[in-house]
């Protein structure tokens, strides 16, 4: 037997892998997850758990009960005006977020106090160099503050890149050296609001807010699941406990990094490096949502002109999502092809354990990418049978 | 029962040998959600392609441990891939095959061997 493509690592790869391992950074609560059985690999530079039971059981077990995942292998940052600014209130909050916006095409000024939004990170021709949250503090005190959270893989040069944007007219001070947590499922809002704090049950989807609990907090309604959920951010000496409290609720168990994988998959969420990069622009991803009438108006971010050109005219390529007819996963990587013509690949594939089938999602000519549409999947040199269906595949169960 | 250093096992029984992947492997593979087998009467050469499978972590290629001719394949992993997993060394065995020379078998690990191998895989 023979690893042709891993999805995250076993023991079985070839030595080549574990050569470069003398570089990865481990987590803060690496012994804490090894205590809990936790199987480990490589992912953008950090030793990860990506397994504890089983990927499949702790999908679902996320998708009926409640998820822990450390992810504090992102990269979590607060982004500021200089100290001793004299502005106070919304004038604070919109410098700040005016500097931002020099990257971003999101509507960041427009943030009311304890809002979040999801936006990508844009080169100067409108492709993806990341996607990532920011995050407007509820505290009047923090006016003039944003809490961002960009990916692993490319936290280093996004936080170089705005860095260079905004001169020394605002400081980025990183925070990846805490413990960042997603509390992911059905039950995470009864389990946060017994752990940490009663007041979570009521707080609105895309909000963030702090908790003066286990030294202090950074909690915000979003995930990366499909789930109802939190990603609690928490210094690295009061992690221990917080986890511990967690899990020592039954509804909690620990989750990996491959369930991780197939849950955002199943609900049609991008994985950066894969389903966006530098070449895709929001909206060939499916991602105009993500830029507010504001900005669109002002045209007034990096690539704006192809970005404005394809909402007006449509993309030639656009993200869809592919149901193989047949039990062959159809990873990345693999062509799409219409009547014999390569017509598109696809960028993410796997098992989805909530339809018990295949899925991936993909890159396809604009014309082919209507729900319904057949197409065939190039798996081994063999055409596949598949249709084009809707985003995501399994709905997202979001507290509005 | 045999075994190859690709975590295959292989067993000779009234003159087929059948085949499947280690326990050892399929621990490492984790869930089983898929397994394409080779169409009956295929002739596969030692250590040459037999069959793929796929959990939700990696999708892997298996080899024959032996040449031989395919007479027989597990209709079972079709609906069921989650048998590899539940029984890896016996319902959930992949292909049974008529083999050119039976003999050939002897040169693979025996299961002490095969476990000492995989104690040195760390």
């Amino acid at each position: 037997m023979r690893i042709l493509r891993m999805c995250f690592g076993t023991a079985l790869e070839s030595g080549e892998r574990m050569s470069g391992n003398d570089t990865l950074q481990s987590l803060p609560l690496d012994a804490l997850w090894r205590g809990r059985g936790a199987r480990f690999a490589p992912f953008a530079g950090y030793d990860m758990p990506v397994q504890f039971e089983g990927v499949i059981a702790e999908h679902n077990w996320t998708r009926t009960h409640a998820g822990l995942f450390d992810v504090s292998h992102m990269g979590p940052c607060f982004f500021a005006l200089p100290k001793g600014h004299a502005l106070v209130g919304d004038a604070a909050h919109q410098k700040i977020a005016s500097l931002i916006e020099r990257l971003v095409p999101a509507d960041i000024q427009g943030l009311k106090a304890g809002q979040v939004r999801y936006t990508t990170l844009l080169n100067p021709e409108g492709g993806v160099l990341d996607d990532l949250m920011i995050a407007r503090p509820a505290e009047p005190g923090a006016a003039g503050d944003l809490y961002i959270v960009v990916n692993a893989g490319g936290k280093l040069d996004d936080w170089a890149l705005i860095n260079k944007a905004v001169g020394g007219e605002a400081n980025l001070v990183r925070a990846d050296d805490r413990v960042l947590l997603a509390l992911q499922g059905p039950d995470a809002a009864a389990v946060a609001a017994a752990v940490i704090d009663a007041k979570l049950a009521d707080m609105k989807f895309m909000r963030v807010a702090r908790y003066e609990a286990f030294g202090r907090l950074t909690i915000t309604r979003s995930g990366y699941t499909g789930e109802d959920g939190y990603e609690i951010l928490v210094r690295a000496e009061h992690a221990p406990a917080l986890v511990e409290a967690l899990l020592a609720d039954a509804r909690v168990k620990p989750i990996g990094l491959g369930a991780r994988d197939s849950l955002r998959l199943e609900a049609g969420l991008c994985l950066y490096g894969h389903d966006l990069d530098p070449t895709i622009s929001p909206i060939e991803a499916d991602l105009a949502w993500t830029i507010q009438k504001r900005r669109r108006d002002a045209a007034d971010f990096p690539g704006a002109q192809r970005i404005l050109s394809e909402w007006k005219n449509g993309p030639t390529r656009k993200r869809v999502a592919i149901r193989p007819r047949e039990r062959a996963p159809a990873r990345e990587n693999v062509e799409i092809m219409k009547d014999g013509r390569k017509i598109g690949i696809v960028t993410s594939g796997g098992f989805s354990p909530t339809l018990n089938a295949p899925i991936s999602m993909g890159y396809v000519e604009a014309q082919f990418a209507t729900p319904g549409t057949p197409v065939e999947l190039l798996v081994r040199g063999q055409a596949r049978p598949a249709d084009i269906v809707a985003l995501p595949f399994v709905p997202h169960r979001y507290v509005r | 029962m045999r075994y190859t250093e690709d975590h295959e096992w292989a067993r000779l029984e009234g003159g087929v040998v059948t085949i499947g992947i280690s326990a050892y492997a399929v621990e490492q593979l984790g869930d089983v959600v898929y397994v394409e087998l080779p169409e009956i009467g295929k002739k596969v050469t030692a250590h040459g392609e037999m069959a793929l499978v796929e959990s939700a972590k990696a999708a892997s290629d298996v080899f024959a441990p032996i040449a031989g001719e395919i007479v027989e394949v597990n209709a079972a992993l079709a609906a069921d891939p989650e048998l590899v997993n539940k029984s890896p060394e016996a319902d959930g065995w992949f292909v049974k095959l008529k083999p050119a020379d039976p003999a050939a078998l002897d040169a693979l690990m025996d299961k002490a061997a095969y476990d000492a191998f995989v104690q040195g895989l760390g």
